[in-house]
């Protein structure tokens, strides 16, 4: 076989290749550095590929646009930063309890506020967990790497469409928009998934059918009338307050997220079998915790790296496994401490978080001088 | 080549750092085989301020994207100059347009000055060329990719109508590159 041809991408510009390849054909938004170069590529390929693209008057707009799209059938995607992230819960909340697959992308500077749109942050990493109100379930994607964008989002939109649920993906403007050469995947050289979608008579269908744990999901316009509510609801989609009937709502849509876990996880590990130090990282950072591992080793400190791409649900049994064998756990992350409290949580030995909120990247300097602590 | 080999392109928003970054990286990877990272970092502004794109060449994969150790830094303004360079490693090399930097910092690396922007303007009557000058310059004071790697990859990224313009200049910055490290 002829040697593929390399091409230099952005991270977000492989982000709009990746969600092209899913089979996305409508994104929505509303454009904010450092994540612009995911719509201005969509709105160049989307009409081509026979798709749509809006730009919205505003955020909220925007993922109330995809969730509707999302319902006609269509695959779909809106992307953001931090404050456009804040603006959108309110429809992430809405997409969880309605079990509308979408996918939100959140290309995180640094915040709180308008913060610093041009410099790098991971401080939006809780936010995707709880920051719309309610229990509800959280896919999220850390992807660090150009080619790996491509790649995590179309994971992204398969398990979107096969658990029924938005799933986001996060990464910082470090890995948004630095360029890295990559390979366009061929049509059919990784799996795309599509939703089920009923094959029942239209009178008979239930949109939230309880015989099933995801019920198929039919589009509008294709014959099945079925009504769609932020209300906590029974099987045909309309309101209840029966308790039972709540209860047992709220707990599937967890359900289904936690008894698939399997499926779902998805971490690397970098020279961790004998490590009595871990680095546990994510996103950009993960790059500068993989770089320290390389150098640290060479020093003869036994350090490996466990780099989550899917952050949430989170790797607790990993770390739980990982925390046996090692001393500590290091967590270098830009923002003030999030994740290494879910750490902490999991883990069976010391854990030590390096943080910085300052828009410069956590070097493998600052990481390496961490870990000659605990050699 | 060992390990990291990092440039540094520093200036003012709107000099085409940024594009600069690109071409470098599209000459090493893409037409070279090695592997690259390109990054940047700008403000806020779409003009002025301080503005840099850094390029990692390496042969194997490469994890941290931005530099830390520089070979190689390029000047277009004071601002960006005082601002960058002290990252410049033990012997890398300083290139800086001579009258833009006035004040130009010491240290162990090599310095070389020349007159890019004014060269551009009287050379070939378009300021705006004055990053394709110093790719070509740059190509020729590193070797870290070849001249024909180079040519391909901005004949690549320029609109038809200036492709003969960004030619010329490159090739303006190939023979004073030469002449640079001759010395």
């Amino acid at each position: 076989m002829a040697e593929k041809k390399r091409i230099l991408l952005q991270g977000n510009e492989a982000c709009a290749e990746g969600a092209l390849y899913a089979g996305c054909r409508f994104f929505a938004g509303y454009p904010i550095t450092p994540s612009t170069e995911v719509a201005e590529a969509l709105s160049v390929k989307l009409p081509k590929a026979g798709g749509k693209f809006i730009q919205m008057e505003d955020e909220i707009a925007s993922i109330s646009a995809i969730i509707g799209a999302s319902l006609a059938g269509v695959k779909s995607m809106t992307a953001t930063s931090g404050p456009g992230f804040s603006l959108k819960q309110e429809g992430i909340g809405f997409a969880c309890l309605a079990e509308v697959p979408c996918v939100i992308v959140n290309v995180m500077r640094g915040g709180p506020s308008t913060g610093y749109p041009t410099g790098p942050g991971q401080a939006d990493v809780m936010q995707a967990r709880w920051g719309t109100h309610g229990d509800h379930p959280v896919i999220a994607l850390t992807p660090a790497y150009v080619q790996e964008i491509l790649f995590e989002t179309v994971r992204a939109f398969n398990l979107a469409e096969k658990y029924r649920t938005p799933v986001m993906i996060l990464y910082d403007e470090i890995v948004g928009h630095m360029r890295e050469p990559i390979v366009l995947p061929e049509p059919g050289e990784i799996e795309v998934v599509d939703r089920v979608k009923p094959t029942c008579p239209p009178e008979e269908y239930f949109p939230y059918d309880e015989r099933y744990e995801i019920a198929p999901l039919a589009a509008y316009g294709e014959g099945y009338r079925f009504h769609v509510t932020g209300l906590n609801h029974r099987q045909d989609g309309f309101p209840t307050n029966d308790p039972a009937t709540i209860q047992e709502g709220i707990k599937r849509i967890i359900r289904k997220i936690e008894n698939n876990r399997d499926d779902i996880m998805k971490n690397e590990e970098f020279h961790l079998d004998d490590a009595e130090i871990c680095i546990l990282a994510y996103g950009s950072t993960a790059r500068s915790g993989r770089e320290a591992v390389k150098i640290a080793r060479e020093k003869g400190i036994k350090v490996g790296l466990l780099r989550p791409l899917t952050l949430w649900p989170f790797p607790e049994d990993t770390i739980r496994e990982v925390s046996k064998r090692a001393r500590v756990v290091v967590v270098p992350e830009m923002n003030l401490g999030q994740i290494v409290y879910e750490v902490e949580r999991c883990a069976d030995c010391e854990v030590v978080g390096i943080h910085r909120v300052d828009g410069e990247p956590i070097t493998p300097a600052q990481i390496i001088e961490v870990m000659e602590r605990y050699k | 080549m060992a390990g990291r080999y990092e440039i540094r392109f520093s200036g003012s928003g709107g000099q085409g750092m940024i594009l600069a970054g690109i071409i470098m990286a599209e000459a090493a990877s893409i037409y070279d085989t090695k592997n690259v990272v390109q990054s940047q970092s700008y403000g806020p502004e779409s003009r002025g301020g301080a503005s840099k794109a850094e390029v990692i060449i390496s042969e194997d994969p490469i994890d941290y994207p931005k530099a830390t150790s520089i070979d190689c830094m390029l000047a277009m303004t004071q601002e960006a100059c005082s601002k960058y360079y002290k990252d410049i490693k033990k012997d890398g090399i300083l290139l800086v347009d001579s009258e833009e930097v006035k004040n130009v910092p010491e240290g162990e690396f090599s310095v070389y000055t020349f007159p890019i922007i004014a060269t551009a303007r009287d050379k070939l009557g378009k300021t705006i060329v004055a990053n394709i000058i110093s790719l070509g310059i740059i190509t020729e004071l590193t070797g870290i990719v070849t001249r024909n790697a180079m040519e391909k990859a901005v004949l690549s990224r320029v609109p038809p109508a200036f492709l003969e313009l960004n030619k010329k200049a490159l090739h303006i910055g190939f023979e004073k590159g030469l002449e640079l490290k001759k010395g």
